[in-house]
């Protein structure tokens, strides 16, 4: 053997094992929570602590249901916002604008996106909470007395302000990876389709996203990612109220992350107290493995179909 | 008999970022006939094309000057319906563009934008125009196959296909065959030849034999510049001008550096 193919064969094995290492990490975490977490497992079922609401540590009571229901909704309400406004500014950007429009406006973006989650939660409690206190709330829950909408929470801190936080935040991120994609689509297919007398906007919906949806798919998924994890802005802005399941846009929620940057080396004193945190730790990782899954399997599947 | 003139190009000049591509062209092509567009490359032939069905807009820093009259309707105007003309003119590029989709979606997708929904009579133009292409036969048992998986010629016959469901009047063809193998390239040619009765057809072409075969009327592009055109038998006979002279008889390779064929 000479040289070359021993360093060859160093560098494979070695770089193998960095992989192995990097990707060995997220079994790690997720076997420590649970080691930790089994204290609280043990003798309560997993659908208990997942389904139910009930949240009294002193008591022994430690329903994560609250929480997830909590993540779920102030996330839901980030998406729901965020996916529109981002793929329709991507498609601006990248299907109407001018080149100089283009130029300036994706350093700006790259900005926006790299901003930290504290700033984000300062703007939210200076400006988004008082507007769903003052303006959101009263306008809408007096008026559609209904799910999602009725409440009696009036002090803005709510899952709302959580979610157009998470929002704005997610939406920089999303714009940013949808142009990329966008980009990636070949400019013959737009000839090719304008050239038939297509106007732009056909052009973009028939063939340009048609090429590109399994990417916007991905930008989803990453921002859907973004969102559900984020941590601190929402903490500042969504309530964080232990309260029962929210049932009301305007009601506060207070999802997992939140939960455990909250409370985590708290009450140490409570029995079981560090293994609930740890467990609603592992929970929150779980769901972010599953979201991640569920999201790839339906981008593979669209790659598949596209052929 | 001269034939009615379908396109007349009037001192048509276009600069890339103040580098000129054409310069003051003045061309008229006949109607239901075959034009040929010869030159070295570089020279303008698909800035010309493109400039028929503006999609030579497209390109960044662009600017036109001159005029363009189709059916004596001047499309360079400010607000000229670009979206109509396109549907006019179809354009075959160079190499086959097809759409991601499949087979069927590819012929339906011009029909479908002109707002055709009806099922069953988009599926019988598309049937008609593929037939018309050349191209029913190998694909009538995978129509919903992605159209990516034809091979380059039968691709290109797909996007003739596309092309011609819109109904155009004019077909404009930028190499067409130049991506093709030659049994491919012959199959297109014959596609022209039957079409010309009922189509103004445009074909660039670094192919001289091509152009011989196929050609009503020639026009020898060179740097920018409209050299020569005229009937297409008596441009490649008898040149009046040296350098379309020098282009044809294939002795340009000394002077310029460019491959002729
Ligand atoms: N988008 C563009 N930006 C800048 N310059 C361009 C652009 N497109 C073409 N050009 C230039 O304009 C000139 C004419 O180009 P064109 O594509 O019309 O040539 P052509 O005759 O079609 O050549 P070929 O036979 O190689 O296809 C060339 O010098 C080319 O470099
Ligand atoms: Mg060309």
């Amino acid at each position: 053997m000479d040289i070359r193919q021993i360093k060859d064969a160093i560098a494979r094995r070695s770089m193998g094992l960095v992989a192995l290492g990097v990707m060995s990490a997220a079994f790690l975490v997720g076997f420590g929570l649970y080691w930790r977490a089994r204290p609280v497992l043990a003798g309560r079922r997993w659908t208990e602590i997942l389904f139910s609401a009930a949240w009294h540590p002193a008591r022994g009571e430690f329903g994560l249901g609250g929480f997830i229901l909590g993540s779920f909704w102030v996330t839901a309400i980030a998406m729901v916002i965020a996916v529109p406004l981002s793929l329709l500014t991507a498609l601006y950007l990248s299907e109407y604008a001018s080149r100089r429009t283009r130029e300036w406006s994706r350093p700006v973006v790259d900005v926006l996106a790299g901003i930290s989650p504290v700033v984000y939660g300062v703007w939210g409690m200076l400006v988004v909470v008082p507007l769903v206190r003052d303006y959101a709330m009263p306008f809408l829950s007096s008026r559609l007395k209904f799910f999602p909408f009725a409440s009696d929470n009036f002090t803005g801190f709510s899952a709302l302000a959580g979610g157009v936080v998470l929002a704005v935040m997610v939406v920089p991120i999303m714009v940013s990876v949808m142009e990329e994609i966008l980009r990636t689509v070949p400019p013959e297919i737009r000839e090719a389709s304008l050239a038939l007398g297509a106007t732009r906007w056909q052009t973009t919906k028939k063939a340009v996203l048609k090429k590109a949806w399994p990417g916007v798919v991905a930008a989803i998924i990453l921002g859907f990612s973004r969102a559900s994890g984020e941590t601190m802005a929402v903490l500042m802005v969504a309530g964080c109220a232990l309260q029962a399941v929210p049932k009301s846009i305007f009601d506060p929620a207070y999802p997992l992350p939140a939960l455990i940057a909250n409370t985590y080396g708290e009450m140490m004193s409570v029995p079981l107290y560090d293994a609930a945190i740890l467990l609603a730790a592992l929970v929150l990782f779980l769901l972010t493995v599953l979201f991640n899954a569920v999201g790839w399997g339906i981008l593979l599947r669209l790659e598949k179909r596209e052929g | 008999m001269e034939a009615r003139t379908h396109i007349r190009v009037e001192d048509l000049s276009v600069w890339y970022g103040g580098h000129p591509a054409l310069k003051d062209v003045t061309l008229s092509i006949p109607d239901k006939k075959i034009t040929a567009i010869i030159g070295p490359s570089g020279c303008g032939k698909t800035t010309l094309l493109k400039s028929f069905n503006r999609l030579i807009d497209l390109q960044e820093g662009v600017r036109m000057e001159g005029r363009i009259l189709v059916d004596d309707e001047d499309i360079t105007a400010p607000g000229a319906d670009l979206t109509r003309l396109r549907k006019k003119m179809g354009l075959l590029f160079q190499r086959p563009q097809v759409l991601p989709m499949s087979i069927f979606e590819n012929v339906a997708y011009g029909l479908r934008i002109h707002g055709e929904n009806d099922r069953l009579r988009l599926g019988e133009k598309v049937e008609h125009y593929l037939r018309m292409a050349g191209l029913w036969a190998e694909v009538r048992d995978r129509l919903a196959a992605p159209a990516a998986k034809l091979s380059i010629g039968q691709q290109q016959r797909l996007c003739l296909a596309r092309g011609l469901a819109v109904e155009p009047e004019v077909i404009l063809g930028d190499e067409p065959t130049s991506a093709l193998d030659p049994h491919s390239a012959e199959r297109i040619e014959q596609r022209f030849l039957e079409l010309k009765r009922d189509y103004t057809i445009v074909l660039v072409t670094h192919i001289l034999r091509q152009a011989r075969r196929l050609a009503d009327y020639a026009a020898f592009v060179y740097m920018g510049e409209l050299v020569e055109h005229g009937p297409a038998a008596e441009l490649f006979a008898h040149p009046k001008d040296p350098r379309t002279e020098a282009y044809i008889s294939g002795r340009f390779i000394e002077s310029t550096g460019e491959d002729p064929d």
